[in-house]
């Protein structure tokens, strides 16, 4: 799934309006650099916690014998592995590695991450049609650059096809307030 | 063959053609490749009965898998490994007016190399089958281990890391109830993970949301607008040119998509490598080859087609596209393995014959839509964002009803951005995952069948094999690193696997 992303030649299409001027110089590079040793050393500690914690539990969920075994053994050689693996990890793989640098964009993913939580927690108690109608438009208008006009236009005929395709075509039972 | 008979009910075939269409559709938006588009619309096919479901999901499996390589030609981006060198050529005769020449020569070239593998399928895979007939809980461990292992090995990004989330996929698959002992185990007290994490939220969240959350950042240096498309029949002399390539593509492309792990990437490079070999004049290729278009894009779909074969004779899913064809079969209560045949030669030849079906209709469809996709792909990244992601959230929901599944799916979005922030693959995660509680149970099978003793592993000839080939593919890249590193002092040690 890693898509490569070669550099586009061609002209960036019109999109962004005036609002973010600064971001044009970005269209055309290869994107960020490499994530680095740092964000390699910080993933490779969080694996090794994940690890640790593995073999804590398995540990205390017992783990029996080879002829018997308990139900913790199993997650105790995955855990053990994990752990054995982080610190392959933080030993040879510092240097090298994917991965990008979070840019001055990453707090974009944040906000929609922040707008998805918001629809989790309403689609039960309102139904979908006005979270996901909020969501369409904070991403459409702020994470997007687009015009309100486009923005509540084109949110407003998301929420109606997903209406139609859902609750009208598919009868599923997503919570919905019409 | 009475499988025919099923897939062309009229019902079928819509519910086909429907897939197909949509498979498209999302495949076509940019970022999303095959495995994120068939994670988005796995709901669709539930409360569908079993045959129904398989047909459409082959519909979108193709639809998905065409809908990268009209990305890769008109904008440069590849939907997924296996069409990147599509890229190469399929852009530049895209920027020289050609787009047309090239999706239609890829969709034919699709249309054939998918139909030669399936021809394969249909005979080889009773004969893989019946084979592995007398696999027993230790073979199956040693084959699933070795499965997690190619695919974590051959993943396009660093080794070590892509072993860390298999490794986490395993510990993943632990979560919930203890099939032996009920014991529930990390699920910190949570009723809703007492009966562990569904397979469908980890794949949609890992693969769908995530990479829109990651498209949101991304949108800033990928802005495109695809030129006009015109003249999607190729010329009868661009048909001669890439027959040969067609036919050497699709022979190629069936062989390696048997193996594990990236089949149809590697397949399609070899296809490349290969038309360039053959040329009178290579310096074509790179500048707009029509043969850099059909022998690439012929094998990667034979090769995703023939990749079918481990996993509806063994159970083993050999990549992570393969791991979500496995997930969905086991949602319609369809446990791909050896007794598949046997036992339900119904759903095995429906689910071979509706590839049959779906291909054909790839073939009527993708070419008259051309014009409808690139006007899709006109459309703005942050317009089409928001709904693609509003399709996943809503689509989660409708699965069991249960807005923790929508929870589960926004939390592993989180997880799918990070792991591509720091440069780790979810497919080998995924894969572990699906895997992981075959493995655990075949695992503890084994032990109880050996009476503890770990040696009986190797004590079986096949399971013997199998283990011992896990060790070869294991060690072989640190003898490897080791060579290269002494004479040449390498300072990335592993970034090497990138050029497989």
């Amino acid at each position: 799934m890693t898509a490569p992303h070669p550099p586009n030649p061609e002209p960036a299409v019109a999109a962004e309006p005036a609002a973010e001027p600064a971001v044009e110089p970005e269209v055309h590079d290869d994107g960020p650099p490499p994530a680095g040793p740092v964000a390699n050393l910080g993933a490779g500690l969080v694996t090794l916690a994940v690890g640790v914690g593995g073999v804590v539990v398995a540990l205390a969920l017992g783990v029996g014998t080879p002829a018997q075994p308990g139900s913790g053994m199993w997650p105790l050689v995955v855990s053990v592995a994990l752990v054995v693996l982080a610190l392959a990890q933080l030993v040879v793989g510092r240097a090298g590695g994917d991965g990008e640098r979070f840019t001055r964009h990453s707090w974009m993913p944040l906000v929609g991450l922040a707008t998805l939580l918001g629809l989790v927690a309403l689609l039960p108690v309102i139904g979908f049609e006005i979270p996901s109608l909020l969501l369409s438009l904070v991403w459409m208008r702020f994470l997007g650059g687009e015009s309100w006009r486009t923005s509540v236009v084109c949110s407003l005929g998301a929420v109606v096809a997903l209406y139609l395709v859902f609750v009208a075509a598919l009868g599923t039972n997503v919570p919905h307030l019409f | 063959m009475a499988g025919f008979e099923v897939v062309l009910e009229p019902t079928n075939l819509l519910y086909c053609l429907v897939g197909v269409l949509i498979g498209m559709l999302i495949g076509v938006l940019p970022g999303l490749g095959p495995a994120a588009t068939i994670a988005i619309l796995l709901p669709l096919t539930y409360g569908i009965e079993p045959v129904t479901a398989i047909i459409m999901l082959a519909g979108i499996f193709y639809g998905a898998q065409y809908g990268g390589t009209i990305t890769s030609v008109l904008l440069r981006l590849p939907g997924e490994a296996s069409s990147v060198v599509t890229v190469l050529d399929g852009h530049a005769l895209a920027r020289q007016g050609k787009a047309g020449t090239a999706l239609g020569i890829a969709a034919i070239g699709s249309f054939v190399g998918g139909t030669v593998a399936i021809v394969g399928l249909t005979f080889l895979a009773p004969v893989v089958a019946s084979f592995a007939l007398d696999f027993g809980p230790p073979e199956y461990a040693a084959l699933a281990l070795l499965g997690i292992l190619l695919v974590s090995t051959i993943a396009s990004g660093a080794r070590v890391k892509a072993l860390v989330a298999a490794a986490i996929g395993l510990l993943l698959a632990t979560v919930g109830r203890d099939a032996f002992t009920g014991t529930e185990r990390f699920t910190f007290g949570s009723l809703d993970l007492a009966d562990g994490i569904d397979f469908v939220p980890v794949a949609m969240g890992l693969f769908g949301l995530g990479e829109i959350l990651y498209n949101l950042e991304e949108r800033h240096r990928a802005v495109h607008a695809p030129g006009k498309v015109t003249n999607v029949w190729p010329s009868r002399a661009d048909l001669r040119e890439s027959s040969g390539a067609v036919t050497r593509g699709s022979v190629l492309g069936f062989f390696l998509g048997i193996l594990p792990g990236g089949g149809a990437t590697i397949a399609s490079m070899a296809a490349y490598a290969a038309e360039k070999k053959r040329a009178k004049d290579p310096s074509r290729f790179g500048k707009g080859a029509i043969e850099g278009v059909a022998g690439p894009e012929t094998a990667n779909n034979a090769a995703a087609t023939s990749s079918f074969i481990p996993l509806l004779t063994l159970g083993i899913p050999a990549n992570a596209t393969m791991a979500l064809m496995f997930g969905a079969l086991l949602i319609q209560g369809i446990t791909p393995g050896p007794q598949l045949v046997d036992q339900h030669p119904e759903l095995f030849w429906g689910v071979v014959n509706s590839m049959y079906v779906g291909n054909i209709l790839l073939l009527i469809m993708s070419i008259p839509l051309v014009g409808v996709f690139v006007r899709i792909l006109r459309v703005r990244a942050a317009i089409l964002a928001p709904i693609t992601a509003l399709i996943t959230m809503i689509g989660a929901y409708t699965i069991n009803n249960s807005a923790f599944d929508v929870l589960l799916v926004v939390v592993f979005g989180a997880v799918g951005y990070l792991m591509k922030k720091f440069g780790f693959e979810p497919g080998p995660l995924v894969l572990a995952f699906v895997l992981g509680s075959l493995l655990e149970e075949s695992v503890r099978r084994s032990l109880l069948m050996f009476g503890g003793d770990p040696s009986g592993f190797v004590s079986r000839p096949i399971s013997a094999v199998l283990l011992a080939l896990f060790v070869v593919v294991a060690v072989w890249p640190l003898v490897q690193s080791a060579r290269r590193r002494r004479p040449a002092q390498a300072p990335t040690p592993d970034r090497e696997e990138a050029s497989v």
